[in-house]
């Protein structure tokens, strides 16, 4: 049996302390998809690099002396940037299993244990996270 | 019935491609996140091996694929995401079109990236 429920818009974000679980992962959801795009350009516009790396002579490319490779390693070498990484590693996990909820919710599977799911995705997403921090960091510190 | 919260007009064309693309992504992005951070360090990236992952036909194929998912994926998130705030008329159109350009211009970059790193071109 349908049943439907006014909770007004979910845009409203003044109203944060009444929103349920489905809010949340909707507002969640919504703002790791900005952060997700907004790196993929800078990914590619820093991986763009390969284009002068590319006309490198051979010795410079086996010396690891191109600016790709020099770029990439020098941006690794920053505690800063390993330390977005990891923020970087919580938003896509997370993107990624609440967006298999959203792909179940979606098909009509579930609905009744979506608040569930969610904070599944939650607790999924911190313990991938804090068990990949070790590798994120390794030898910045 | 639980309720529904989505960005997208449920059966439009874009809420279908939005969840075809996801269902690549999914899988895709946890590969890429693995293969770079955890087989082979983001730290000991090079552009010799990077030419010589990219040189192998099915991943350049399925980094090439990842990006125009990713792409469409992301700037049909944001447009919908910008629908949803109630943009509407001349600032709609203008947003579709800069998105547009945007959206094709990484798609674009991307792909002559890609084929410069796995020596196409």
């Amino acid at each position: 049996m349908s049943q439907s429920y006014n909770r007004g818009l979910v845009e409203d974000f003044g109203r944060w302390r009444e929103f349920t679980a489905g809010m949340w992962a909707w507002i969640l959801h919504k703002f790791t998809g900005w952060v997700l795009v907004g790196y993929l350009f800078t990914h590619i516009a820093v991986l763009s690099t390969a284009l002068p790396a590319s006309n490198a002579a051979s010795g410079v490319i086996a010396a690891e002396t191109d600016v790709y490779t020099t770029t990439l390693q020098g941006l690794e070498s920053l505690a800063l940037v390993r330390v977005l990484e990891v923020g970087l590693l919580a938003v896509a996990v997370f993107h990624i299993l609440n967006g298999v909820r959203l792909l179940f919710v979606d098909l009509g599977v579930g609905l009744e244990a979506q608040d569930k799911s969610f904070y599944a995705s939650l607790v999924v997403t911190a313990a991938i996270v804090l068990a990949s921090v070790p590798t994120f960091l390794e030898g910045v510190f | 019935m639980a309720e529904r919260y989505s960005s997208f007009r449920s059966g439009s064309r874009s809420w279908l491609f939005q969840r075809v693309t996801a269902a690549f992504l999914v899988v895709v992005l946890a590969f890429h996140f693995f293969l770079l951070h955890f087989v082979n360090h983001a730290s000991e990236v090079t552009f010799a091996g990077t030419s010589a992952r990219m040189e192998q036909w099915g991943y350049l194929l399925t980094m090439v694929l990842f990006l125009l998912t990713a792409t469409f994926h992301g700037v049909n998130g944001v447009y919908a995401a910008l629908l949803n705030q109630g943009l509407t008329g001349t600032k709609k159109r203008a947003v579709k079109g800069v998105l547009a350009i945007a959206g094709l211009a990484l798609a674009a970059q991307g792909t002559y990236v890609a084929l410069v790193m796995s020596g196409v071109m």
